[in-house]
């Protein structure tokens, strides 16, 4: 006695989006990519920072930077680690992280909280006296020069160091590095005290 | 102490007084061990590891040694199952570590509790690509709860007690402890600690009062509420909780496939398992139900379908020790965090009153009566495996254990038996490993020794992990093994003709070997069983043969799994027939 075949059977009416939520039918709810500065405490300790990279790229999690450096702890080091994802994303990734067994603590650092980069830029060594005063403009200053190329260093915001990066062009850049961003909220709060 | 179906064994963690004091960094290994309560180990000997083997010979753990370190991490798995405790597997540096792999996933994706130790190179050749050196820690860090490198022969041991506790606290899984020879070899006088979790991992215990308070509401406000009960259940040793709480409040209760067995599944609110090959009527209330207790699951898409239409009239209520898991795949609308058994207390005690479920319970029985799991038994077509099945269940108490390999013989073992007790049903949910039976039905028997054990196996997946038999009778394991031959990898040959239209490539095996005979070679019985007159007999005659029997079973090789939920689809929206794949 087979029952009501597939297209004669009692069908819901709603609907999820692909995040699993419950949506109008009707209207497609997505959740736009934002960034987020995630500040993991970890154990400083042989693997933790290939563990944390191949959680991120394992499960897919959009990752700008990814920044590791000690602590006043000698037993713990700070991670701070950009991601882009939609707000699900943002929530899964810190939820995964918190579940590897070497992370002390994470935390989702607010809008304002300050965020540093640093970036050398070798340019040509041919306008030495232009280059200088381009970096002037950018709080930089040259760390080293040759009669061919000139290292200039610059700090600052993600958008600062895009922009003199841009400026820089003109002098025919050779070579850049960055460092990813390095985060801390504004204010007393503190990640170590409150673990 | 899990919820066994059986007297669980004695021989629990007891200190022994007389102990003498640890030497060498291998017998502060295998303290830790003894310390944890470990009784059986399995396993492959080799270069790297002869030290903790030579450190096993003065020790009361009893080895069993594998034909193949795959088998060595399964049987550890099914063992950690059946008992509740963490199972244990050795293998040795390089293609032992490599070979535990694929049964250390496995254990990953179900959350069974396995603690893996396999040997390394000595420290100094580490990275110089020495002989049998392979990164093992890099290898098996993504599928473990953590995989630990011993640096010193004096923190070894309790490398190995962490890592057994980590692999049994709160969500089970397994961990790892890479053991490079120059650290078990040398010398310590340090007795490992008592097994401790790591102090950065929190378990948590109860749920927040306040969300208990506002799930129990919403649950008793429901018109059409049901109960998905997943492994989680089990692994808590939740199911005599759920069992009352689903019985005061008169709640309908859907197993995940890991489920199976928190719930009897005669009890008249019971609705089987959900999921692509789960029953009709699990999937019609799974489809219909407006508010969902979701127990220790992880929403898998082999139970979902898509997520869009995976019960989307419902409000969920997410019960997991695992808070990753909330939100995962799912939505939670009311997110429980902590230990299943806990939490089923603390909302048996919140709710308010029982839903008024009367209509939706008619409803949950006339689905069950307009999709039996019934099937034909024509004289003239080959035997039909569900048959086979059937009957076995029918003969055998409740408390024997299932094991199986991944196909459709896996897929009819949990239909076709009935399940009433937690840990009876052994299988490779999250992984779908083929060759997961042979050895898995080896750690179960040890694990359970009274209990009666059954595999299920299809032809393809016990090719795979054969050689296990050689273990199985040396042990003198009393272990029924039913191959269920359709002489194809046949799922896979179900799918060709489901969605490929019909183009075999690489799923027949006509030159399949003689089971029954293969099985004598390795010195079990062998029995061939081919038509519907036989089956009870041939059944009773391998189950009362005192050791490992194979009935290689001939079974009708067109035979297809339904119901079927087509992947990524609406539950639903299940196929009973080749016929309905088409509507789909
Ligand atoms: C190790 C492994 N390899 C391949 C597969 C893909 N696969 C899934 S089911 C299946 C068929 C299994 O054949 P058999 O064991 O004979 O079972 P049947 O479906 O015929 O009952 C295959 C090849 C798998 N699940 N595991
Ligand atoms: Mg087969």
């Amino acid at each position: 006695m087979p029952g009501p075949a597939p297209d004669e059977r009692m069908r819901p009416k709603g609907r999820r989006n692909t995040q699993g939520i419950r949506v109008d039918p009707e209207a497609e709810v997505t959740h736009e990519p934002r960034q987020a500065v995630l500040s993991a405490l970890v154990k400083h300790r042989p693997g933790v920072l290939s563990e944390v990279s191949a959680l991120f790229s394992r499960r897919q999690f959009n990752i700008e930077s990814l920044t590791v450096g000690p602590t006043v702890d000698d037993d713990t080091a700070r991670m701070t680690i950009l991601i882009e994802e939609p707000e699900p994303g943002i929530d899964q990734a810190k939820k995964q992280l918190r579940k590897l067994v070497p992370v002390v603590s994470v935390r989702e650092l607010e809008g304002e909280a300050v965020r540093r980069e640093l970036a050398l830029v070798k340019v040509s060594g041919e306008k030495p006296d232009d280059v200088n005063a381009v970096a002037d403009m950018y709080d930089g200053q040259a760390v080293d020069a040759s009669t061919d190329s000139v290292t200039v260093e610059i700090t600052g915001s993600k958008q600062k160091i895009d922009a003199a990066i841009e400026a820089f062009k003109q002098f025919d850049v050779q070579e850049i590095v960055r460092t990813g961003a390095a985060a801390l909220e504004r204010g007393p709060k503190t990640l170590e005290k409150d673990v | 102490m899990s919820e066994r179906a059986s007297v669980p064994k004695e021989e629990e963690a007891e200190p022994e007084t007389e102990q003498e004091p640890v030497t060498t960094g291998a017998q502060s290994v295998i303290r830790a061990l003894e310390n944890a309560g470990t009784d059986y180990v399995f396993g492959v000997q080799g270069g790297a590891i002869m030290p903790v083997y030579d450190a096993l010979y003065d020790s009361d753990i009893n080895h069993v040694t594998m034909a193949h370190e795959q088998g060595a991490s399964h049987a550890a798995d099914a063992y950690g199952v059946v008992t509740g405790d963490p199972g244990v597997c050795f293998a040795t540096s390089g293609p032992g570590a490599t070979n535990l792999v694929t049964g250390i996933a496995d254990a990953n994706m179900d959350s069974d509790p396995v603690i893996a130790l396999t040997g390394q190179v000595p420290t100094e050749f580490v990275g110089n690509d020495a002989f049998q050196e392979t990164d093992t820690v890099g290898i098996t860090q993504p599928i473990t709860k953590e995989s630990y490198f011993a640096a010193d022969s004096d923190t070894v041991g309790d490398n190995v007690s962490e890592a057994f506790a980590l692999a049994d606290a709160g969500r089970q899984g397994p961990t790892l402890v890479d053991l490079p020879k120059d650290v078990t070899q040398g010398d310590t006088e340090v007795e490992p600690g008592a097994p401790e979790t790591p102090e950065t991992y929190d378990v948590p215990e109860e749920a927040d009062d306040e969300n208990v308070q506002e799930a129990a509401e919403a649950l008793a406000e429901a018109d059409r509420p049901v109960i998905l009960s997943g492994g989680g259940v089990i692994k808590a040793d939740a199911s005599n909780a759920l069992r009352e709480f689903a019985k005061e409040y008169e709640i309908p209760v859907i197993t995940t496939m890991p489920g199976i067995g928190s719930f009897p599944e005669d009890h008249e609110l019971s609705l089987e398992w959900a999921g692509m090959h789960g029953t009709g009527y699990a999937n019609m209330a799974i489809s219909n139900t407006d508010c969902m207790l979701a127990i220790g699951t992880r929403f898998d898409d082999r139970l979902t379908g898509g997520v869009d239409s995976f019960a989307p009239d419902a409000e969920v209520i997410h019960v997991d020790i695992d808070p990753a898991e909330i939100s995962k795949n799912v939505y939670a609308d009311y997110p429980l965090i902590g230990d299943a058994r806990n939490v089923l207390r603390q909302l048996f005690d919140a709710m308010p009153r029982a839903p008024d479920a009367d209509e939706w319970r008619d409803q949950c029985q006339t689905w069950k009566d307009e999709y039996p799991m019934d099937y034909d038994t024509p004289d003239d077509e080959p035997l039909k495996p569900q048959c086979v099945v059937e009957q076995f269940s029918e003969m055998t108490p409740d408390d024997t254990i299932v094991c199986t390999g991944v196909g459709q013989h896996q897929m009819w073992a949990s239909q076709f038996w009935e399940y009433t007790e937690p840990r009876t049903w052994v299988s490779s949910h999250g992984l779908g490993t083929m060759g997961y039976g042979v050895p898995a039905a080896i750690g179960a028997k040890l694990a359970a020794p009274d209990q009666e054990v059954v595999c299920f196996d299809g032809d393809g997946s016990f090719l795979m992990t054969v050689q296990g038999l050689s273990v199985a009778v040396r042990e003198q394991l009393d272990i029924t093994y039913v191959v269920l031959n359709n002489e194809a990898v046949g799922m896979v040959r179900q799918w060709q003709d489901g969605f490929y239209e019909g183009r075999r490539m690489a799923s027949e095996y006509p030159w399949i070997p003689q089971f029954d005979k293969l099985a004598e070679a390795f010195g079990a019985r062998g029995f061939t069983l081919e038509s519907y007159d036989n089956v009870e007999e041939t059944i009773q005659e391998a189950r009362e043969y005192d050791g490992p029997s194979v009935i290689d079973a001939h079974i009708d090789p067109g035979e297809n799994v339904f119901p079927m939920v087509p992947s990524g689809g609406d539950n639903g929206q299940f196929a009973l027939n080749e016929d309905h794949l088409d509507m789909i």
